[in-house]
């Protein structure tokens, strides 16, 4: 493979710095001890204090990670039963079918997803908050999973089932031995993405969480619209670790389980 | 796809009625949070404020003022999603020539995955008046300039936001490539020129292609960066569905405009969807 010149490298070294740029600047001003993201004056643990203190945001935080659970949990659930079901479809056509009503939700823009389950929310009489949040998190987090969950099944080679049945397998085992611990790299797959979406996602939580109830990313948002506040730069420099942590740890456990690829989210 | 067929005659489920209640939960998904949200779309983009059935809302999508909201909306869209072309696929091709490659790419996923609040939320500070950009800029000697709430700030951040999606995919698409293509090229003759026009981008439109979707169609729907960013100056179709379900509550306008964001997706979707499917395997994209 030929190497890359030096031009190459400092466009590669000009992208990744505006790329890390925002994020590091964020997380060097929550260490300021004066009120705003432009003048350094001293370093201080104070802004992070202040996010500890904070009942609310706790509470907050709290409630967008008991959400991101719980709807990843479910889907993950929901969207297993789906795989299997569109893999053992008879029909081709039929299969194709559902695909695509699968991917619609993927390919949605929020905006579009957000209204319509305002309203359908509204229709059905479900009262907004939590509740309407976490069904909202559930449905647009199951097509991931059975997107990642049926590469896996169709991997796996039907002789295995025989060889099971043969050895005098009930149809729960084979479902319990056989199938769930092949395609489990793509559940797992399925559960990390379908947390991170939860955890990241403001448009359609932002349509439908009424009053009262907040996730972590809507309350930024209307921390942001009223100016600069230093505790939003100390919760980011936490979150960044985490999710530093989350991505190398899934990335590990990814090489380890050669689960698919899971790619960019957002 | 014989295999899977294989695979379900041989799944040891005589009963069929038992296995279809299996799938009971994710039916109702389909039906409940994919069927019938589009249908009530459709249903409200029907009715005006007061109840009313009515067409309005459709002779109203096509007076001046949508008509413009909607050219301004696809301008951008279009603005946001050939800049991200443009610096995300050297990006790409630079990176399939690193030593580490799967590194680096990491390295640029990474950042997606950061809360998109908070990116935007770095930006009001860096392009504030007094933030470092503007400080720069008077080092530089030009002055101090309005950067925030222009349609500048609004473009860079959203290109910001979307690059890592554009360059995923084309990164696939280069990776596939063979390399002993570009050297039989190469040795055809070809200039590097000729060379990239004839056989590596044909090669990878597939995944400029699945770029383009997963950028240009989110373009379109963004809301909370033209808020944020640029300050209300621009109003993508996004903002105005936002606008029509949370401020104004006219739900059948929202629903109207939703209407044609839909179709716009399909439009762009028909457009974008390469023959070869393998490219598009990205994950999600908000």
């Amino acid at each position: 493979m030929e190497r890359i010149g030096k031009l190459p490298k400092l466009y590669l070294a000009i992208v990744f710095i505006i790329l890390y740029a925002p994020i590091f600047y964020l997380i060097f001003y929550s260490f300021n001890s004066g009120g705003g993201m432009s003048d350094f004056e001293s370093f201080t643990w104070e802004h992070y204090a202040a996010v500890f203190e904070d009942k609310r945001l706790i509470v907050i935080v709290l409630n967008t990670i008991i959400i991101a659970l719980l709807s990843a949990l479910l889907s993950t659930t929901i969207g297993v039963i789906g795989a299997l079901a569109i893999n053992f479809m008879r029909n081709k056509k039929m299969r194709n079918a559902v695909l695509s009503l699968n991917n619609i939700l993927i390919v949605s823009p929020d905006v579009i997803i957000g209204a319509s389950f305002l309203i359908l929310f509204t229709m059905i009489g479900v009262k907004l908050g939590f509740a309407s949040v976490l069904i909202s998190h559930i449905a647009f987090s199951i097509p991931i999973v059975v997107i990642m969950v049926l590469p896996k099944l169709s991997e796996m080679n039907p002789t295995l089932i025989d060889a099971a049945r043969d050895l005098g397998a009930t149809r729960k085992d084979v479902m319990t031995r056989v199938i769930l611990p092949f395609i489990q790299p793509g559940i797992f797959a399925g559960f990390f993405l379908a947390l991170t979406y939860s955890l990241d996602d403001f448009a359609v939580t932002f349509f439908v969480t009424g009053n009262g109830f907040s996730t972590l990313s809507v309350e930024i948002y209307s921390m942001a619209r009223t100016g600069i506040s230093l505790t939003i730069n100390a919760l980011s420099g936490i979150i960044f670790i985490v999710t530093v942590a989350l991505v190398i740890g899934y990335y590990a456990l990814n090489r380890k389980m050669k689960a698919p690829l899971a790619g960019v989210k957002k | 796809m014989t295999r899977d067929l294989n695979l379900m005659e041989r799944l040891p489920m005589k009963n069929n009625r038992l296995r279809s209640i299996y799938s009971v939960p994710y039916a109702a998904w389909i039906l409940l949070f994919v069927l019938a949200p589009i249908a009530l779309i459709v249903y409200y983009s029907f009715f005006d404020l007061t109840g009313n059935f009515t067409l309005s809302n459709y002779r109203n999508f096509f007076t001046s003022v949508y008509l413009q909201l909607t050219t301004s909306s696809f301008w951008y869209a279009f603005l946001i999603t050939l800049f991200s072309l443009l610096i995300a696929y050297p990006t790409a091709y630079f990176i399939t020539k690193t030593k580490h490659k799967q590194l680096w790419l990491l390295l640029i996923i990474i950042p997606s995955w950061i809360n998109l609040l908070l990116k935007t939320y770095a930006f009001i500070g860096l392009m504030g008046l007094y933030g470092p950009l503007n400080a720069l800029l008077e080092v530089v000697g030009i002055g101090k300039q309005q950067i925030l709430f222009t349609d500048f700030s609004f473009v860079f951040v959203s290109v910001y936001i979307f690059i890592p999606f554009m360059i995923l995919p084309i990164f696939n698409a280069l990776d596939k490539l063979n390399p002993a293509l570009i050297d039989a090229s190469r040795d055809l003759g070809a200039n590097s020129w000729t060379t990239f026009k004839r056989v590596v981008w044909p090669l990878t439109i597939n995944g400029v292609k699945s770029g383009i979707q997963v950028v240009f169609i989110p373009a379109l729907s963004l809301f909370m960066i033209t808020r944020l960013i640029a300050g209300n100056k621009v109003i993508t179709l996004g903002t105005a569905i936002e606008q029509q379900f949370l401020v104004t509550q006219n739900w059948g306008m929202g629903s109207t405009i939703a209407v044609f964001l839909i179709l716009f997706m399909f439009i762009i979707m028909l457009f974008t969807t390469g023959k070869e499917r393998g490219a598009t395997g990205n994950g999600k994209n908000r």
